[in-house]
């Protein structure tokens, strides 16, 4: 479908933005509401809006975890209800912070059936900026250009706990003038696993050359994700080692006008 | 104690390090996960037959009890007998009291991760018992005094030039290069073994409780031998690893093969109901059923994690965990490594012994993806975190739980609040300063930053956040 399908119905976004991105890559949120407004798709950004609570609550930290998520889901909450006519979402750029909100919310607040209600009302309405592209907006072809040899590394969170697989690949491969190649362990973790990079970075670092290789042996100039958790990670041992390809979030690839 | 110290970071770095283990562990993974992945596609319906083997799995934890009684009336029933071990010691004792009441003076073993477990090799020499493992990976790695590194390919850690080396010192033999060669000398100093012992020990993959049938799997043909020359035979089984029906053993034979090395079939399967009869040709003369607890019970007990009690030992989750395969299993510090067990390790031996595991893992999921009853490693592990962070007792040497948790309260405080949210990433902008780059990157920060800095690069915070620069553009 084009972008004039997609538009057809008006819908609103609210960009749930994470930390990461909102500090280290402001870039990348940008490219995303870039994407999202050239598709004639209303945007919206809370400010009060911080974190989700996926560094305490995968640290072991769950009570702290919860009172940060109980945060967040309050501020959407708010915003979900205030635009109760229109067809609503929040959107996010990471695969790892929506499955935190879409499924790991559940086990978090499993002993508190109010704000479970919350969390499901919540859920149902955030997407990850690939898949609402794919399954809410019907599209692949958002009309970007990039010349390049392009590879993908999916994301652990936004595989296996989202289930999103093919349509960022299709996303990618739609993008006028990109090549296409995929890599060896496309879908192996880099080793980034949050804190576990720091707690044994050997380990992680170990599971990070063996991405950096996959990466290298695709001969992509380019490497795209959809988390800024594996970028960095990956980007930042690429700088380490003085090696000269691009690492970049599917936003800003799509946001790429040639 | 089959359970040594457990120093995971350490041992990892160990292994990181060891370059042919690194491509002996690239190669099993590899070739075991690319097997089960074949396998488990072509069988119709695998991820039904997963979800219905959790469900089996899942009844017969809940209601282990009731379970137990019934297996034990059928081991009886069939002419076998039954003991109960609530440890390692209990069992370990039960068994070599079988040995010594006998005058058992040599025993053979096939491969079990539950003698394993308890350490039964040991005892058996306290008491003056030969015993010879004679599965050929195991019987490696008891020539070389070492522990299993894999659930099922226990000398994975091994190459081919090593074992010639063992072989030659240990069995007093010339170097031999070829594997086929090897496993000739394996093979022949094992069959004498097999004649001359007077008790075989086997664990099992399934003991079904409404016939009292052990159920164990193989390649080598050793247990088959194991269970059929020896006099008497001896099943060290962990409770959990019943099933209640003889028909649930389609199910739990089609998963197990294919998910542990990719067969659709094992190439041995022994299916053994109490001694020898008298119409049988074969067979032990007595068949002893030991059932081991050893902390089970208490995993039990905990109905967040009790699903760690499903594991039918297939290796899955370590052929697909990317921490295995750059780590390796000793790095576990327990026979149990990979996935399994950074969830097992610790509820057995308690977390205080193993406050390290549920931490060794990136929650990447690939081990809950391939599991063939789906047990929920992230969700376990999870779980386990959260018991350990709040049973550290905070002292001052424990420098690195006291940053982490001034970390994570510091953090929690900044991110309730937007204002100091705002404020402290402006700060963090202008601290970064020192350690900033020409190319905007930081190379080297301090502890526990330093964690990242020493081998990766780290993004510099933005000067304008991303809600500064929507505040510009939107109002």
């Amino acid at each position: 479908m084009n972008q004039e399908n997609a538009t057809k119905r008006p819908i609103k976004v609210y960009i749930f933005i994470t930390c990461l991105v909102d500090t280290f890559f402001p870039e990348v949120g940008e490219s995303m509401v870039k994407v999202l407004d050239d598709l004639g798709v209303e945007v919206d950004f809370i400010q009060e809006q911080t974190c989700c609570g996926q560094p305490a609550f995968n640290s072991g930290y769950q009570d702290d975890a919860r009172t940060v998520a109980e945060r967040f889901l309050s501020i959407f909450a708010k915003a979900l209800n205030h635009d109760s006519n229109t067809e609503t979402y929040i959107i996010c750029p990471s695969g790892s912070c929506t499955s935190m909100v879409k499924v790991f919310y559940e086990d978090l607040f499993k002993n508190c059936p109010e704000t479970l209600k919350k969390v499901s009302r919540i859920k149902e309405n955030t997407y990850e900026f690939s898949e609402f592209l794919v399954k809410v907006l019907n599209t692949v072809d958002v009309g970007a250009e990039y010349k390049g040899v392009v590879t993908y590394h999916a994301s652990c969170h936004l595989l296996r706990e989202l289930r999103v697989k093919d349509g960022p690949r299709q996303l990618i491969q739609s993008v006028k003038g990109v090549k296409f190649k995929e890599m060896d362990l496309h879908d192996a973790c880099c080793g980034f696993g949050g804190t576990f990079s720091i707690k044994f970075p050997n380990v992680s670092v170990s599971m990070l050359d063996e991405k950096i290789n996959c990466i290298v042996n695709s001969g992509a100039d380019t490497v795209v994700s959809a988390d800024m958790g594996c970028l960095m990670n990956i980007g930042g041992a690429l700088s380490r080692r003085n090696i000269p390809i691009k690492v970049m979030h599917l936003a800003q690839l799509l946001a790429s006008r040639g | 104690m089959g359970f040594e110290e457990v120093r995971f970071e350490k041992d990892s770095d160990k292994a990181i390090q060891n370059k042919p283990l690194q491509k002996a562990l690239v190669n099993v993974t590899d070739r075991f996960r690319i097997a089960r992945n074949k396998a488990s596609s072509e069988v119709p319906g695998w991820e039904e037959l997963r979800s219905a083997a959790r469900e089996i799995k899942k009844n017969t934890i809940e209601n282990l009890d009731k379970y137990l009684i019934t297996l034990e009336e059928n081991v009886i029933k069939s002419g076998g007998r039954v003991h109960w071990a609530k440890d390692s010691n209990e069992a370990s004792q039960i068994i070599v009291n079988i040995a010594n009441e006998r005058n058992v003076k040599s025993v053979v073993k096939s491969k079990s991760m539950a003698t394993e477990e308890i350490d039964l090799n040991s005892s058996f020499e306290g008491a003056g018992i030969k015993v010879v493992e004679t599965d050929l990976g195991e019987y490696i790695i008891q020539l070389a005094g070492e522990h299993p590194s894999h659930i099922i390919a226990p000398a994975i850690h091994k190459t081919k030039d090593d074992i010639s080396k063992l072989f030659s010192e240990k069995l007093d033999i010339p170097h031999y290069d070829k594997p086929e060669e090897l496993t000739k000398v394996a093979r022949e100093k094992l069959r004498s073994e097999f004649l001359n012992a007077g008790m075989g020990v086997t664990g099992a993959n399934f003991a079904v409780a409404e016939t009292g049938t052990i159920v164990v799997v193989e390649n080598e043909g050793n247990a088959r031998l194991t269970t059929t020359v020896p006099k008497i035979h001896v099943a060290l089984v962990g409770i959990e690893k019943l099933i209640p029906k003889y028909e649930d053993l389609s199910l739990f034979l089609t998963i197990l093969a294919r998910s542990a090395t990719g067969q659709k079939s094992s190439t041995y399967v022994s299916f053994i109901t109490g001694p020898k009869r008298a119409s049988d040709i074969e067979g032990p003369e007595e068949f002893h059923l030991v059932l081991l607890d050893n902390g089970r019970s208490g995993v039990l007990a905990s109905e967040e994690t009790r699903e760690s009690l499903y594991c039918i030992r297939c290796g899955a989750c370590l052929n697909n965990c990317p921490v295995y395969r750059h780590v390796g299993g000793h790095s576990y510090g327990s026979v149990y490594s990979g996935p399994i067990g950074a969830i097992i390790t610790p509820q057995l031996m308690g977390i205080d012994k193993a406050p390290e595991l549920p931490f060794a893992s990136s929650l990447c999921g690939a081990c809950h993806d391939v599991c063939p009853v789906k047990i929920d490693f992230p969700k376990v592990l999870l779980t386990l975190r959260e018991r350990i962070v709040k049973s550290r007792k905070l002292h001052i040497k424990n420098t690195k739980d006291i940053i982490e948790k001034l970390g994570i309260k510091f953090w929690r405080f900044t991110v309730a609040h937007e204002s100091i949210y705002k404020i402290t990433n402006k700060l963090s902008y202008y601290l970064q300063t020192p350690w900033k780059q020409s190319n905007g990157r930081l190379r080297s920060l301090p502890y526990p930053f330093s964690r990242w800095t020493d081998q990766r690069d780290f993004p510099a915070l933005a000067k304008r956040t991303f809600r500064d620069r929507w505040k510009e553009r939107r109002g």
